[in-house]
């Protein structure tokens, strides 16, 4: 029993061109106490793809994507080790600051949490943080641009003063996309950026990772393998704190090289 | 062989229904029961707290009227024999002229200007009055009237010669008298006044010239001892304004800063936890240690004054620290780690974080938790009486170096003065302004969680 997989247009077209690695893990561990997460980690992450990490609960999926912009810095007691980097520079770095690390690889999390703000406070904090806007027409084009590649724009236009919680779920989850946008990541992290949204605007989401992937590398953690297959060009196949198999999207889901995986995608356990 | 089937079936059905039904029955007795004593709890609770206030108002409203006289006072010339209002000369020095002021000042003290106010009373009063009985009839006004008649005159000599109408409080026993708050059948020998001067109170009372008026003395005067009838409680309230000043300066900014470094950026360790264990313990000890502490501390060892606002102050700062820091970190925590991680993940430092989204987040139970201790070191007074706080002191401090005491003190040394029957009610008319300015902080505490709350 396979899934039925329909590969993303707009992957078609980049295949053939030769892409630069953005991200790239070598041997990460990650120990929460005395707790072994992870069991080393080796991974390359190229530029504009849309690499999903799937797999059961608890196998270490959220947590390694939690360590590329370091937001594992703020769980006590959790370290890391081994190697991240971000276009060849080690994000672990002692001198590096997190805070710029952060700017570059925006992170989305799976319960959407907007600041209980007007929705225009929500997108224009992180720019007017960063210092990215000198003047306020700079700020509400950044606004406007943010949200118009969010695909939220004509749904709020009219009432950007009111505040980003009185949205609906998905409006919400699309708001914190477009905050994520606005302070232009490199690489945009989504921890299963649509478990908590019905299926209409799941779609909406997926549709935006998808135009969102011609700009962005995206990583996202998903534990729905049917939205692995419709959003990502790759997948990564974690189990108990291991890296199993990484490869094609169309590969993993059919014809995965380890017994682990095939398992997996057919439901076998998870 | 299927019906005895269904037969089983059916029969263990019911006999499970029947342990339901069974169990529930004593589930809704034990339910029951619960809310019943729960009810009876909160009965008893508002019971008692009626009966609390109803005795605290029956006793204290009435002392916010105090029997008043108003007589129509003439300022005779030839009682109020001083020379003219001396004024200052151009070729005088001031030294000379102060001295030249001083030797009038002095001929308006020695002025009779009691038997001036004797004799606006025997207008009101029928038949002939004998020297004998000025002591009967003076101790019908309140002693320290006549410096009030004095200062008037001081202030504006051109009344000499007038009849002025005069407001004049009558004194304590009188008021105690005429409220009946002293049993009227008691002997003459167990009376505190005479029978001549209660009967002349009741008259004149009956005439008109004794009626109850608002007590503004209450409010404006300070402590007296000379004259009961005008003890106030201006001193006691700038002595606890003061101390209120200093506990809001000192501890709001001190108690929040180490509760946000505590509870956003230290990191957890021994030493942290040793902290941590001592603040909570510190909002354990009694208030009257932290007395002693001050006594030590700030009077015997940095050598402050006694009694002063200001160790006062800082004492009660010591006690609310420790409920404005648990106060604090309970609102911080209270914040959803949601909005923490959304604002690191756009790259705000943790500095930002706390100060963009947790701590106005955080402002309504910050602030409630902070007037509420606030509220709580206005009502302390076992502290204060280790640090003087309860010395008698008749001015109105203007500094928080001058010696005073406080309002929760005021109503400690009233209730234990002497003069039961008139003290008792001003107790608990101070009582009722003390509780009024602990409901008002209150209500702004609640109006400052709402205010904020529906700010989003």
């Amino acid at each position: 029993m396979t899934v039925s997989v329909t590969v993303p247009m707009a992957m078609n077209k980049r295949t053939l061109e030769s892409r630069n690695v953005k991200m790239s893990a070598r041997g990460v561990k990650v120990f929460y106490g005395e707790n072994e997460a992870l069991h080393g980690i080796d991974i390359d992450i190229l530029e504009n793809e849309v690499i999903a990490f799937i797999g059961p609960s608890g196998c270490g999926k959220s947590t390694f994507l939690r360590c590329l912009n370091r937001m594992n810095d703020t769980i006590a007691g959790a370290r890391v080790e081994g190697q991240i980097a971000l276009d060849g520079n080690d994000i672990y770095d002692p001198s590096l600051d997190v805070v710029l690390l952060r700017a570059q690889v925006g992170i989305v999390f799976q319960k959407p949490n907007p600041f209980p703000k007007s929705i225009y406070e929500n997108i224009a904090y992180g720019p007017r943080l960063h210092g990215l806007a000198r003047r306020r027409a700079e700020l509400d084009d950044i606004v406007e641009s943010s949200l118009r590649r969010a695909g939220l724009w004509d749904e709020v236009k009219d009432r950007l003063d009111q505040p980003g919680t009185g949205l609906s779920g998905g409006q919400q989850q699309r708001l914190c996309i477009a905050r994520t946008i606005a302070v232009s990541p490199e690489v945009i992290l989504m921890d299963e950026p649509c478990s908590a949204l019905d299926p209409i605007a799941t779609g909406k989401i997926e549709q935006l990772i998808d135009e969102l992937s011609e700009s962005y590398t995206i990583v996202m953690v998903t534990h729905n393998m049917q939205q692995a297959a419709r959003v990502a060009h790759k997948t990564a196949f974690f189990h108990l704190g291991d890296l199993v198999e990484m490869g094609d999207t169309d590969d993993i889901f059919t014809n995965p090289r380890e017994q682990r995986t095939h398992d997996y995608i057919t439901g076998r356990f998870g | 062989m299927t019906t005895t089937n269904l037969d089983t079936v059916d029969s263990r059905r019911r006999q499970r229904l029947d342990t339901v039904q069974r169990s529930l029955k004593s589930r809704h007795a034990r339910e029951r029961r619960f809310q019943g004593m729960g009810l009876f709890a909160v009965i008893t609770a508002l019971v008692l707290v009626t009966i609390l206030f109803a005795s605290i108002l029956m006793r204290g409203v009435p002392a916010f009227w105090q029997a008043t006289l108003y007589l129509d006072v003439h300022l005779d010339p030839e009682v109020i024999q001083v020379d003219e209002r001396p004024v200052r000369q151009a070729a005088e020095s001031p030294a000379q002229f102060r001295e030249r002021e001083l030797v009038w000042l002095n001929q308006l003290g020695m002025v009779n200007w009691n038997g001036l106010i004797d004799e606006a009373l025997k207008a009101h009063l029928p038949g002939e009055i004998e020297s004998r009985q000025t002591r009967d009839l003076r101790a019908l006004v309140a002693s320290g009237e006549r410096f009030a008649l004095r200062d008037r005159v001081m202030e504006n000599p051109g009344l000499i010669g007038q009849t002025i109408s005069v407001k004049m409080l009558a004194s304590a026993d009188v008021d105690v008298w005429l409220k009946g708050n002293i049993d009227r059948s008691l002997a003459d020998s167990r009376q505190q006044l005479s029978a001549q001067t209660r009967e002349w109170a009741d008259y004149l009372k009956e005439q008109g010239v004794i009626r109850n008026s608002f007590s503004t003395a209450l409010f404006l005067n300070t402590d007296s001892r000379s004259s009961p009838a005008s003890a106030g409680l201006a001193g006691a309230f700038m002595g606890s304004l003061f101390m209120m000043l200093i506990v809001i300066a000192l501890t709001v900014p001190l108690g929040v800063a180490s509760a946000i470094y505590l509870e956003e950026f230290a990191p957890r360790n021994r030493l942290t936890d040793l902290i941590e264990i001592n603040i909570n313990n510190l909002a354990a000890v009694p208030s009257i240690v932290f007395g002693l502490l001050g006594a030590a501390i700030f009077v015997g060892y940095l050598g402050l004054p006694l009694s002063a606002p200001l160790v006062g102050g800082l004492v009660l700062t010591l006690m609310t620290l420790p409920t404005i820091i648990i106060a604090t970190r309970a609102a911080l925590r209270s914040i959803p780690p949601s909005i923490r991680q959304a604002a690191l993940g756009i790259g705000a430092s943790r500095v930002q974080t706390v100060f963009h989204h947790v701590l106005p987040l955080a402002l309504p139970g910050i602030l409630t938790g902070s007037i509420l201790g606030v509220a709580q070191a206005l009502g302390e007074t076992a502290p204060l009486l280790l640090i003087g706080m309860n010395a008698f002191v008749a001015n109105v401090p203007s500094s928080p170096m001058d010696q005073a005491t406080a309002l929760p003190v005021q109503i400690y040394l009233w209730q234990g003065n002497e003069l039961r029957n008139f003290f008792e009610a001003r107790t608990s008319a101070a009582i009722i302004v003390l509780l009024g300015l602990m409901l008002s902080l209150n209500a702004v505490a609640i109006w400052l969680r709402k205010k904020f709350e529906t700010r989003w």
